[in-house]
């Protein structure tokens, strides 16, 4: 054993704690070249939907808008799960569930009780997202599939519930009778009066989970998904953040089902089966889970590819799966890091 | 003397019938360097991880600054004002340097949710001072050039000072430190035993399990040395040293069997 | 009915349709001990293996033969299964192989559809005799070869595990895989070896069901779905947690289908599922799920 000689005793503590960390010290943050992401993410999502702004001008026929509603409606929907999913590390197969949810909600308080649509979204909001809290505390108490396994039973059951409770929800002819949304005595019930409605909502959906992730509460998420001992030792409840990001996330499937309602006026059980939040779970990986745009690509190929398959019809699935497969083989990382995974390869840098 | 800052009170820890720790008392006093030595299995990784709150004590009690800790979870130990580096690290691989150390400022924010969403004053405040404090620990362990680096691409000394970063962000009034120099070439050994003599001389409370001696020997005030999970000496490195329990405890004697 | 004889009648359902559930959790459960993943192409195998034995029925009228060469064919596929979509992947892991086994699904349902068509198809059971009538109870042949065939498929798996050098193997590759391949275990062959396994058991579950139920290529998620809920109520990874939680998902449906309503019958299920697993998180008979630092 070597041994160095001893120090002295303790030194006198007269020191306060933030003394440690130090005031900013001579080289200030600016002149640190700090890519600000958030800014320039910030300004794209403003000149994308601006761009989108264009479809009800350019769209041949009104269809085209109608896909182009159901588009961003699906932005919210995989935007949402992307956020708890590629971000929060949490998998939920019950996010069609909360979808129909939502959905349900708001079109039976505005069928069976004549309350408006506007009030109708965010209840509908408020109401799924305490149906996430209600699975939620049990299951992200615990590790492991509990969550994926705890939404799937969730998502049956609410499925059964659908299709069962006739006398309120249709059963499986669907809810019928559900109103647009209205501004004044003027009906949202065109595709083109129904589109700036759907273009806002998600707009500010979209900008809600930058904002989110950009501020001590997203960064607790990202943390507690990379290594939960480690946010565990810098003071994060990661118990409690996981909920409030399921709970979160949850609430905004439901306004996109009280969107869906009240933009189709009508609903079907079918829409939001195990089934369906399988295919969104599928969508948030061949995007790029836990990228911000991956769920806009998600959206777009959830909402294009049946379509553009229609003609296949039998071998719709098939191409579907085929095409799948590939992405999930050829660029595990997700559609969205293509250019990057490209790029680097071509410099030889591995991907990150 | 002043109020000590961690007290542990006769702490037992049994695993299936073997016994890590017996019956161990000890504290640490605000200011101190304080280290906890003993050959392997003396039950020194055991003993920081009750204090940190990862494993439950089987009797006994641990308070740290007056408030009785050892039934807590680790998070509201946090809160206390405790932070930790890991012997096998825990950084967020995923994320980057920079982002590592702001997530170390989490218990010093308060924008929530609302207060994100809309994006107003106090997020922005907020995140500027997250970012100052941040730059200003990068700065100090001369990091600040690889804040946008992925901290999975780090060095594994880089990690090893980027996780102290981290726990420092979190502004605490105990440091636990799981051998901070072990894996590290001596150059990079004598770096870290740098910062925390340079931590100490502003007043931290450092509380250290570590295998390399002339680090424990050259830092600390106190010395505790464990042996078979059990109080052998405690004092000085001088009075340790000289301790012929000590001794034989490291050579293996067992002559008071 | 009397009702100490409907009790036993629902019993002998219950354990009939959990028999069919255990088979396919034990699919899933090998699936996910050698990779960790969800393996959502395990009801798939049981389709196949329903509509293929009906389409080697159909040309040589013996059903034996049938079900035994669908069977295999059916594990092969497992295997093929596994080479074409898992072992190209460059970093596998849990995660990525549970949405491929997603893609394969989707491959596997449509295949199905587009070659063995969309209508349902079923062929009788393996006994002349339909229906026995035992103490006042009919029970259906076929159930009891369900629960026969399964009581032998599980003790088979059993000894395989426990004694041969490969289950051993297939084991030790689940416990660690590392430490695994130092020793000289071939990870991947253990990975192909639990495709094979899990098709086998999927492919055997559908050719006994298929006498009581048809059998129609859109069946493939509900099985699968339920196959991982018995997996899961056992304890997900567990031989005899398969047994326990397929027969314990088997006797809920048919107790709560018959006392409360069928129309509810999975909603019934599922909540009590949901409701053991938050009262026992590891399962009926699995460990818990345990972190060290």
């Amino acid at each position: 054993m070597t041994m160095a000689p001893a120090k002295a005793a303790p030194p006198p503590v007269s020191t306060s704690p933030s003394q440690i960390v130090g005031a900013p010290s001579a080289t200030s943050p600016a002149s640190h070249p700090v890519r600000r992401r958030g800014v320039s993410d910030r300004m794209r999502l403003l000149l994308l939907w601006l761009l989108m702004l264009l479809v009800p001008y350019v769209a041949p026929n009104s269809y085209v808008i109608s896909l182009g509603n159901l588009f961003l409606i699906n932005v919210i929907l995989i935007a949402s799960l992307n956020l708890l999913m590629g971000y929060g590390g949490q998998i939920s197969l019950g996010h069609a569930g909360f979808f129909g949810f939502g959905a349900y909600v708001s079109g039976i308080l505005d069928v069976k009780l004549g309350i408006m649509p506007w009030i109708g979204l965010p209840t509908a909001a408020v109401l799924t997202g305490l149906s996430a809290l209600i699975i939620g505390i049990p299951a992200l108490r615990l590790r492991g599939h509990y969550l994926s396994m705890a939404t799937l039973g969730w998502n049956a059951i609410l499925l059964v519930m659908f299709n069962r409770l006739i006398d309120l929800t249709g059963g499986p002819n669907g809810l019928l009778g559900v109103h647009p949304f209205s501004i004044g005595s003027l009906a949202l019930d065109t595709d083109i009066r129904q589109f700036p409605l759907v273009w806002l909502v998600s707009l500010l959906v979209m900008i809600a989970i930058l904002h989110l992730l950009q501020s001590r509460v997203g960064r607790a998420l990202r943390a507690v998904a990379t290594n939960e001992i480690g946010a565990d030792a810098v003071g994060i409840d990661s118990f409690r953040t996981k909920l409030l990001f399921f709970v979160l996330t949850a609430g905004m499937a439901g306004i996109a089902g009280s969107l869906y309602v009240h933009v189709n006026q009508y609903a079907s059980p079918e829409t939001f089966g195990v089934n369906g939040s399988i295919l969104l779970v599928v969508m948030v990986a061949l995007g790029g889970s836990g990228t911000y745009w991956g769920p806009v690509i998600g959206a777009l190929i959830y909402t294009a590819v049946p379509q553009l398959l229609l003609d296949y019809e039998d071998a719709e699935l098939m191409l579907f799966g085929l095409g799948m497969l590939i992405v999930l083989i050829a660029v595990p990382s997700g559609l969205a890091g293509l250019p990057a995974t490209l790029i680097g390869r071509r410099f030889g840098r591995r991907p990150s | 003397m002043s109020e000590a800052l961690l007290k542990v009170d006769s702490l037992n820890c049994q695993f299936s019938g073997l016994r890590a720790v017996a019956d161990l008392s000890f504290s640490v006093q605000p200011g101190a360097i304080k280290a906890v030595i003993g050959p392997n299995g003396a039950g020194k990784s055991t003993l920081f991880n009750m204090i940190a709150g990862v494993t439950a004590p089987t009797s006994g009690a641990i308070h740290f600054a007056g408030v009785r800790i050892d039934t807590l979870p680790t998070f509201r130990r946090a809160e206390l004002g405790i932070a930790r580096t890991f012997q096998n690290l825990q950084i967020f691989r995923e994320m980057t340097v920079l982002e590592n150390v702001m997530v170390g400022c989490h218990l010093h924010g308060k924008v929530g949710v609302v207060k994100a969403l809309l994006r107003g004053r106090a997020l922005r405040d907020e995140e500027s001072a997250f970012r100052d404090t941040a730059f200003a620990l990068l700065d100090r362990f001369n990091l600040a050039a690889k804040a946008d680096v992925v901290a999975g691409d780090l060095s594994f000394g880089q990690m090893k000072v980027l996780e102290l970063a981290r726990a420092l962000a979190s502004r605490p009034r105990l440091l636990l430190l799981d051998e901070p120099a072990a894996g590290l070439p001596q150059a990079e050994a004598e770096h870290i035993s740098q910062i925390i003599a340079d931590l100490n001389r502003d007043g931290m409370t450092v509380l250290l399990v570590e295998h390399n001696m002339r680090m424990v020997m050259s830092l600390s005030h106190d010395i505790l040395v464990l042996n078979n999970g059990q109080w052998i000496a405690e004092g000085t490195a001088d009075h340790v040293r000289r301790h012929p329990d000590v001794l034989s405890a490291y050579l293996g004697e067992t002559e008071h069997a | 009915m009397h009702a100490g004889s409907a009790i036993l009648q629902l019993l002998v359902a219950g354990i009939g349709t959990g028999s069919i559930y255990a088979l396919i959790a034990l699919g899933f459960n090998v699936v996910f001990k050698s990779t960790g993943a969800m393996n959502f192409a395990q009801g798939e195998w049981v389709v196949m293996g329903g509509m293929i034995s009906a389409l080697l029925f159909a040309s040589t009228h013996n059903i034996g033969l049938a079900c035994i060469a669908a069977v295999v064919i059916v594990s092969v596929i497992g295997i093929l299964s596994e080479r074409l979509v898992v072992w190209p992947l460059r970093r596998p892991n849990a995660l990525l192989i549970t949405l491929v086994s997603i893609g394969l699904a989707i491959c596997s349902r449509s295949l199905v559809m587009m070659i063995l068509g969309k209508k349902p198809v079923g062929y009788p059971g393996f006994s002349e005799a339909s229906t026995l009538f035992v103490g006042g109870i009919a029970i259906q042949t076929q159930t009891l070869w369900i629960v026969g065939l399964t009581l032998v498929f599980l003790l088979a798996m059993h000894l395989f595990f426990e004694h041969t050098i490969m289950g051993k193997a297939l084991r030790a590759a689940a416990a660690d895989r590392d430490a695994a391949a130092i020793v000289g275990v071939r990870v991947e062959t253990t990975v192909m070896l639990s495709f094979a396994i899990a098709a086998f058991g999927g492919a055997l579950a559908g050719a006994l069901i298929t006498p009581l139920t048809l059998s129609s290529y859109d069946q493939g998620a509900l099985f699968g779905f339920k196959g991982f809920s018995a997996a899961m109520l056992g304890g997900i990874g567990s031989l005899p947690g398969a047994i326990v939680g397929g027969l314990a998902l088997g006797l809920l449906e048919a107790f709560g289908s018959f006392y409360i309503s069928s129309d509810f019958k999975d909603a019934i299920a599922f909540a009590v599922l949901l409701a053991i697993l938050f009262a026992r998180p590891a399962g009926l008979l699995g460990r818990a799920d345990v972190v060290k630092v």
